[in-house]
């Protein structure tokens, strides 16, 4: 086809569109992905019984700060990543800062520690299971993300499925908050990112395929 | 841009008016030894710009977009290509001495080939038929199939790769 009559075609009744509606999609698939993912804890796992005694303590808030910023981070990636031709800097950075932060605070708590106690801090109880439950946790998000993200339009494909592999590994370790008993810094900065690592890699695996448009 | 996201049609034919010869300039930088494919890419990357209008934020640089769009539709130009090349290359080479042999006649071939098609799912051979054999485009192929754009693509890769590995078994 001729190119003038392409363009004749395409503007011939053209429909107005709403730009934020990606923003709209996104933060749609953020929320249904947190919420698929509790009943998948309920059925699994269940909500840890002491849930009420450490929600006063203020390591549970700096925990679940840590996550949350990662999501929030995430999202902002995300968002930028299905955008044609946004920057990233910003947000990579905004993805990094939890991380670092999380890594001090997991320093000068083994620093702190005595020599012999020091192991426990890092391994908790539950250092075996909590990065793939957190993957598992996250498959609702994932999927979700996905489909959003392929919707809209991104270009880097590895990188965006990256992107939202990340950003449903910070809602899965979002959900397990909810069961996890693990306070200790040194757990939380290994364990927590490598189980939204996890997503991650999957996600920058299956992008290329999954997300052509 | 902006105009055509509130569904102004005049001001939006005129946008790609004017993207066209940007387009046009921005591939034949690009693409030394394939001329030929400039055109389908612009009309490809317009459709791109249409399809996908929704993701265009107000606050960005209108270029940084296009040309964002731009890159990705020629590298999956690119992409696609490496993969039919890799799949020509070793029928040209390894089957040489198949074309050398008496050559067997035309309808036979046909035969064959339909016999072998027969063998792939439908998913695979119907894309194969209606745009290598029938010439027809994607698009149109994917009208008459029901798939969509990208499943006639796929189909037909996929399509093509089993059938050259049958063909290389079979020796």
């Amino acid at each position: 086809m001729n190119t003038d009559r392409l363009i004749i075609a395409l503007a011939a009744g053209v429909e107005p569109v709403d730009p934020s509606a990606g923003r709209w999609r996104l933060a749609l698939s953020t929320v249904a992905g947190f919420a698929a993912g509790l009943p998948l804890l309920l059925l699994l796992l269940g909500i840890n019984p002491a849930l009420a005694q450490a929600a006063v303590l203020p390591m549970f808030w700096v925990k679940f700060a840590f996550v949350a910023a990662l999501a929030v981070a995430g999202w902002w990636t995300v968002a930028r990543l299905s955008r044609p031709g946004a920057a990233l800097g910003r947000p990579a950075i905004a993805l990094a800062m939890p991380v670092l932060a999380m890594a001090m605070l997991a320093l000068s708590a083994l620093t702190l520690a005595q020599a012999d106690q020091r192991l426990a801090l890092l391994l908790g109880s539950s250092w075996s299971a909590c990065p793939s439950l957190i993957a598992l946790l996250s498959l609702p998000a994932f999927v979700l993300t996905l489909w959003a993200v392929k919707g809209l339009a991104p270009t880097r494909l590895r990188l965006a499925g990256a992107g939202a592999g990340m950003l449903a590994g910070a809602i899965g370790a979002l959900v397990y908050l909810l069961y996890c008993p693990e306070l200790a810094p040194p757990f939380l900065v290994v364990w927590y990112t490598l189980g939204m690592l996890i997503p991650a890699a999957a996600g920058a695996m299956v992008g290329p395929r999954l997300l052509r448009w | 841009m902006i105009a055509a996201q509130r569904g102004d049609g005049v001001a939006y034919a005129e946008f790609l008016r004017e993207l066209s010869p940007l387009l046009r300039g921005f591939y034949r930088r690009r693409l030394f030894n394939l001329q030929d494919d400039i055109e389908d890419l612009v009309q490809e990357t317009l459709l791109a710009v249409h399809n996908k209008r929704h993701t265009y934020d107000p606050l960005q640089p209108v270029t940084a977009w296009l040309y964002a769009i731009a890159r990705y539709k020629l590298v999956d130009l690119l992409r696609a290509r490496a993969g039919r090349d890799a799949l020509h290359e070793p029928l040209d080479e390894s089957h040489e001495d198949l074309f050398a042999d008496p050559a067997p006649d035309a309808e036979e071939a046909r035969r064959d080939l339909g016999a072998l098609l027969q063998q792939l799912p439908d998913k695979q051979r119907l894309p194969i038929e209606y745009v290598k054999l029938q010439g027809l485009s994607v698009r149109e192929a994917a009208q008459r199939t029901g798939l969509s754009e990208s499943a006639v693509k796929i189909g037909v890769f996929r399509g093509l790769r089993v059938l050259a590995q049958r063909i290389r078994g079979a020796r």
